[in-house]
């Protein structure tokens, strides 16, 4: 996936058109994992003990966000579970990480009686986000997308395929759904192509990995190597909701039974009160000017038209209104805790829904 | 776009146009393509003095940050302050509207040492071709 499309306008332009009509992302470079169970329960139990959120309340047919973390409670990866079947279960990692994952999911789950298929490169995985989203789906022949609630997924034919994965989830903070099909060129170049003219009547456009990045921070979604990583625990970066430390045993659960109390920063949002743009990596200060944390993402938000960032702050300084420098260039310029997520899209559109990715979930 | 015969072009893509001893400065169409959307332009003051090839600001597009060099040595007597609130005309008008910074020049021979829009144009394809 480019940063950003030729001929499409460019970044805000692809921006644009996810928050108000629809986009289409290439995100094949995303990993998938089955985990299935050789015996009875076998492989609940082992998703169970790799990830933090709550596995056994899913139905068939339903998908959650989780982690899987370290002893130390720390982030190995953030992913989506989607429950195929009884003890059937289908993880979706990161592009970046996934050689990692992959090696730890089956070492970890080597006491269990269950196999571990990577198929990642048995899929093509397309995002279509946006407001149109559904209506897109519907040209493409899936009747009922709209019905479809949130973080649930079904099977359809769509573009002459059958039995296409479609799940209503996506990294972007507006509705959308992300489908899964083969990873044959032939296929893949159709189903693109197809999506793009079922679109075009919404003013559908292709978008690069610029404009998946200014969604997600504007609706404070968490990336990997920035907001989530080896260092960081689940406290720290406001994951908790996804973390269910009553359904029993996982790995990093009893460090994380330690750390609660121990919780000493914070990720926060940022907003620039001088004219500059906090970007990844820039230290921030306090008003004496000692460094007490570390822009993790920023960038201009093309929805607000401000300039926006996620930080971690010690927890003294991570109350909203307080004002901290950062660190841009050699000059330190002011800004300001606010409230996240930065965008939240206008709910009434949505149909069937349950709770959101970035808001929470059951 | 073409790129304008009147102009001199470095290898960083900033061009300069001359007339008599003050030279325009601004960015190429190709660094602004590269660029994308340009959201934040930080130009120096006038009376800066600017030593060629050396840093003479920032502008940041969505995607990133980027130095900008000076052609030529001197002193800043103008900035382009219309770029403080539209910085996006550099990415409509970069040869043109979206200039960035007037330079009294303190030698005429450094400006010898560019290419000329030929030669640019050459330089791009050889670019484009070894990438």
């Amino acid at each position: 996936m480019p940063i950003e499309y030729p001929r499409t306008g460019g970044l805000i332009a692809e921006h644009k058109a996810v928050r108000g009509g629809v986009g289409v992302f290439d995100v094949s470079h995303m990993g998938d994992v089955r985990v299935r169970g050789r015996s009875l329960a076998a492989g609940l139990a082992a998703v169970e003990h790799i990830t933090m959120n709550d596995v056994s309340r899913l139905a068939m047919g339903q998908a959650e966000y989780s982690a899987m973390l370290y002893p130390e409670g720390t982030f190995v990866d953030d992913l989506i579970v989607h429950r195929l079947g009884e003890d059937d279960f289908l993880l979706v990692i990161n592009a970046g990480t996934r050689e990692k994952d992959v090696a730890w999911i089956r070492e970890n789950t080597k006491s269990f009686d269950c196999e571990v298929i990577d198929l990642s490169d048995a899929y093509t995985q397309l995002a279509i986000q946006g407001p149109r989203a559904a209506d897109v789906l519907r040209r493409l022949g899936y009747a009922a997308a709209a019905e479809l609630p949130s973080y649930w997924f079904a099977y359809g034919a769509i573009c002459g395929l059958s039995d296409v994965l479609m799940a209503r989830t996506g990294y972007t903070g507006e509705d959308g759904f992300e489908i899964y099909i083969p990873s044959d060129m032939e296929t893949s170049e159709n189903v693109w192509r197809s999506v793009l003219e079922a679109g075009r009547e919404f003013g559908i456009l292709p978008c690069g990995l610029g404009a998946r990045n200014t969604l997600r921070l504007e609706a404070r979604l968490p990336l990997y190597g920035h907001e989530i990583s080896q260092d960081i625990n689940v406290w720290e970066a406001g994951l908790g909701r996804f973390c269910k430390m009553e359904k029993g045993e996982f790995v990093g659960r009893s460090a994380l039974a330690g750390l609660k109390s121990t919780v000493a920063r914070r990720l926060v949002g940022l907003e620039m009160i001088d004219r500059g743009i906090a970007r990844d990596g820039y230290p921030c200060q306090n008003m004496e000017g000692q460094v007490i944390g570390k822009v993790t993402s920023g960038s201009p938000s093309p929805t607000l038209g401000k300039n926006i960032a996620l930080a971690y702050l010690p927890l003294d300084l991570a109350e909203l209104g307080t004002v901290v420098y950062v660190e841009i260039r050699g000059q330190k310029l002011k800004a300001q805790v606010v409230p996240t997520p930065f965008y939240r899209r206008r709910k009434s559109e949505e149909s069937g829904s349950s709770e959101r990715h970035s808001s929470g979930k059951r | 776009m073409a790129y304008p015969a009147a102009l001199r072009y470095t290898k960083d893509h900033e061009w300069i146009e001359v007339k008599g001893e003050l030279g325009t400065v601004g960015l190429t169409d190709h660094a602004q393509s590269q660029l994308g959307d340009v959201v934040f332009v930080e130009l120096p003051k006038p009376g800066t003095k600017l030593e060629a090839g050396k840093p003479l600001g920032t502008v940041e597009s969505t995607k990133a940050v980027f130095e900008i060099f000076a052609p030529a040595s001197g002193e800043v007597i103008e900035v382009n302050d219309d770029l403080a609130n539209a910085p996006e005309r550099i990415n409509r008008d970069p040869h043109g509207g979206g200039w960035l910074v007037k330079v009294r020049l303190s030698s005429r021979a450094e400006i010898a040492g560019l290419m000329d829009a030929d030669a640019y144009e050459s330089y791009l394809s050889s670019q484009s071709a070894s990438s």
